[in-house]
């Protein structure tokens, strides 16, 4: 199987996003095994200035698809352009992230292209001539492997956190190449109105390589503040277990769970939060995980690698202040 | 405005589940089987925009007969109608497939909006909503936690949570949308539409009732396949500390410096 590897490239303010370069780390590795390139997939308007970064983090060519109509994300715009490219493209694998874009637009670009997909990979790699993932499932209580069929292209939406991002090579450049927008952009049927930021003191939680996360022992809306001041010390973002958001003290994109978010950060650290089976399916894929809890019995104590039994409302501020002063050390 | 909506019959998340000794799936026997969750919700929005606009909802659902008791569940809640498409054809089939299936009995339906759940709790895949709206040929919005609707009904107002943000959508109808969680709190089934839904005749079409051949939506036009499920690594418990706070602080330090390396 020879086959080069695409990233569909997401990008913020002219930055790439992380999850974009975690894509590129994993498709470095696969277009090895599949004796391909690494092509970045650049969609936009005004977009060109990203590309010399993603010849630094792996992408032999980048593609640039830029269209005033690209400017946001549109379901539509985003898969006529790419369905166009990777018609003209052979069969290749596509690799995009697990986000709000590669969950809405992964699928409709497979049904346009008849391309195999499968979404929410923790792990993409060659095995046996064939491209093979692994998938949580029935909410975390299994891991599926699945394969891909044929000769078609080959479609995976991969959860972030998965790959790290290597240091940046400035010695390896891409060939940059702009793609001729042919699409009929003015068949785009959705309008974006407005994208509302929502005002917060941490990084998404899709971002983040820890997440501070709290949980019914919080008691109210209020004492968050106090887990954004720890998050803040630690480069954090700041999620819930599913009471905090049912109770109205957070709102839902807070939520960490089966009926939330699933994340897979490098720490997590949980505070209250007694560890439902609806949370473990949505956080038990960190590397670690912290958690402060009084009930020693808590289901969280039982499967964290650090468990400290005691009152979050004394250790907390203790341990922000802590690690504050450990990083004015340096 | 007539609404379709998409309903799939998944194990009840609170149960734990068995996987097979082949690892080819799960151990049906005994195992609790309910309307996914996130369909509840599409349910609730499709009565809603019927109490608002009038006309129907229609449940659609692909799957083995037994999926018959999720219809059920919506037709409690008040949904008009309800069809299954089942055939063992479908053993099987991938999400593209089940999307193809989908438009094959939802194009000829009267469909001003189709909803489903933004996803389904067994297999967590979120792809048949947006491949369904690719071969209905319909403009989408995936995993909406508001939903508004103009006074005439012709253009949806949604929002979707997108990463730091949230994204203001207008959706001309006819469109398929895929709903959160945060969109509606679903209503609990009335006894009287208990009652009227055991009585309810649910049609049963195969795929030569819709014209599909089984080469081209059965196993053989899969593109992905399940090579095994396996239990997640088990996490073990690691150090617990119990002790003043000076010691729990000192501890949580020295772990992410030493162990986690995030200090």
């Amino acid at each position: 199987m020879t086959a080069d590897v695409w990233v569909l490239i997401e990008h913020q303010a002219g930055i790439p996003k992380k999850i974009s370069l975690e894509l590129l780390a994993l498709a470095r590795g696969l277009a090895q095994a599949l004796n391909g390139q690494v092509i970045a997939f650049l969609p936009g308007a005004q977009v060109a200035g990203i590309a010399s970064a993603l010849g630094h983090h792996g992408a032999d060519v980048v593609l640039i698809a830029e269209h005033p109509a690209l400017a946001a994300y549109t379901t539509e715009g985003y898969t006529a352009v790419l369905a166009d490219a990777l018609r003209e493209a052979g069969s290749p694998v596509v690799l995009m992230g697990s986000t709000a874009q590669g969950r809405d637009l992964g699928p409709r670009l497979a049904a346009r292209l008849s391309a195999g997909i499968v979404t929410d990979c923790a792990s993409v790699a060659v095995a046996d001539g064939a491209l093979t993932v692994t998938r949580p499932v029935y909410t975390r209580k299994a891991i599926g492997t699945v394969a891909f069929a044929g000769d078609g292209t080959k479609i995976a939406v991969v959860l972030p956190g998965m790959y790290t991002v290597p240091e940046e090579d400035a010695g390896h450049a891409a060939e940059v190449r702009p793609v001729e927008v042919t699409a009929d952009l003015a068949r785009i049927r959705t309008t974006v109105r407005e994208t509302k930021t929502i005002e917060r003191e941490t990084i998404p939680l899709t971002e983040a390589d820890v997440i501070v996360s709290g949980g019914r022992g919080l008691r109210g809306p209020e004492n968050f503040a106090m887990l954004d001041a720890l998050a803040r010390e630690l480069d954090a973002a700041v999620g819930s277990s599913r009471p905090p958001v049912d109770s109205g003290w957070v709102p839902h994109d807070y939520e960490i769970g089966q009926t939330g978010k699933t994340v897979s950060p490098v720490v997590y650290v949980a505070c209250g939060i007694s560890g439902a089976p609806q949370h473990l399916a949505g956080m038990s894929g960190s590397r670690y995980i912290v958690a402060i809890n009084k009930d020693p019995n808590a289901p969280l104590m039982q499967v964290a690698d650090l468990g400290v039994v005691g009152d979050l409302f004394e250790i907390v501020p203790k341990l922000t202040e802590a690690i504050k002063k450990e990083r004015t050390k340096r | 405005m007539n609404v379709v909506v998409c309903i799939k019959q998944v194990p009840d998340t609170e149960a734990p589940i068995r996987i097979r000794a082949d690892g080819q799936g799960i151990d049906e026997a005994g195992l609790n089987l309910v309307m996914n969750y996130y369909d509840e919700h599409a349910t609730e929005a499709g009565l809603r925009l019927r109490e608002q606009f009038g006309g129907t909802v229609t449940l659609v659902a692909v799957g083995p007969e037994r999926s018959k008791e999720a219809l059920r569940t919506g037709l409690a809640m008040g949904a008009d109608e309800a069809v299954l498409v089942s055939d063992p054809a479908l053993d099987g089939a991938d999400h593209l497939s089940i999307a193809r299936v989908l438009a094959a009995v939802i194009a000829p339906l009267p469909h001003d909006v189709v909803i489903c759940g933004k996803l389904s709790t067994d297999d967590n895949a979120a792809v048949v909503g947006p491949a369904l709206a690719e071969f209905l040929d319909l403009p989408q919005a995936t995993a909406i936690a508001v939903l508004q609707m103009d006074a005439d009904g012709t253009v949806a107002t949604v929002h979707r949570e997108v990463e730091g943000g949230i994204e203001v959508l207008d959706v001309p109808l006819p469109a398929v949308l895929t709903v959160e969680r945060s969109l509606n709190e679903p209503r609990y089934p009335s006894l009287p539409g208990i009652m009227k839904a055991k009585r309810k005749e649910i049609g049963v079409r195969t795929l030569q009732d819709l014209g599909l051949d089984a080469g081209s939506v059965g196993a053989a036009a899969a593109r992905t396949g399940l090579v095994r499920l396996d239990p997640p690594p088990k996490r073990q418990a690691g150090r617990s500390v119990d002790g003043d706070a000076a010691e729990a602080v000192a501890a949580i330090v020295g772990f992410l410096k030493n162990e986690a390396k995030v200090l």
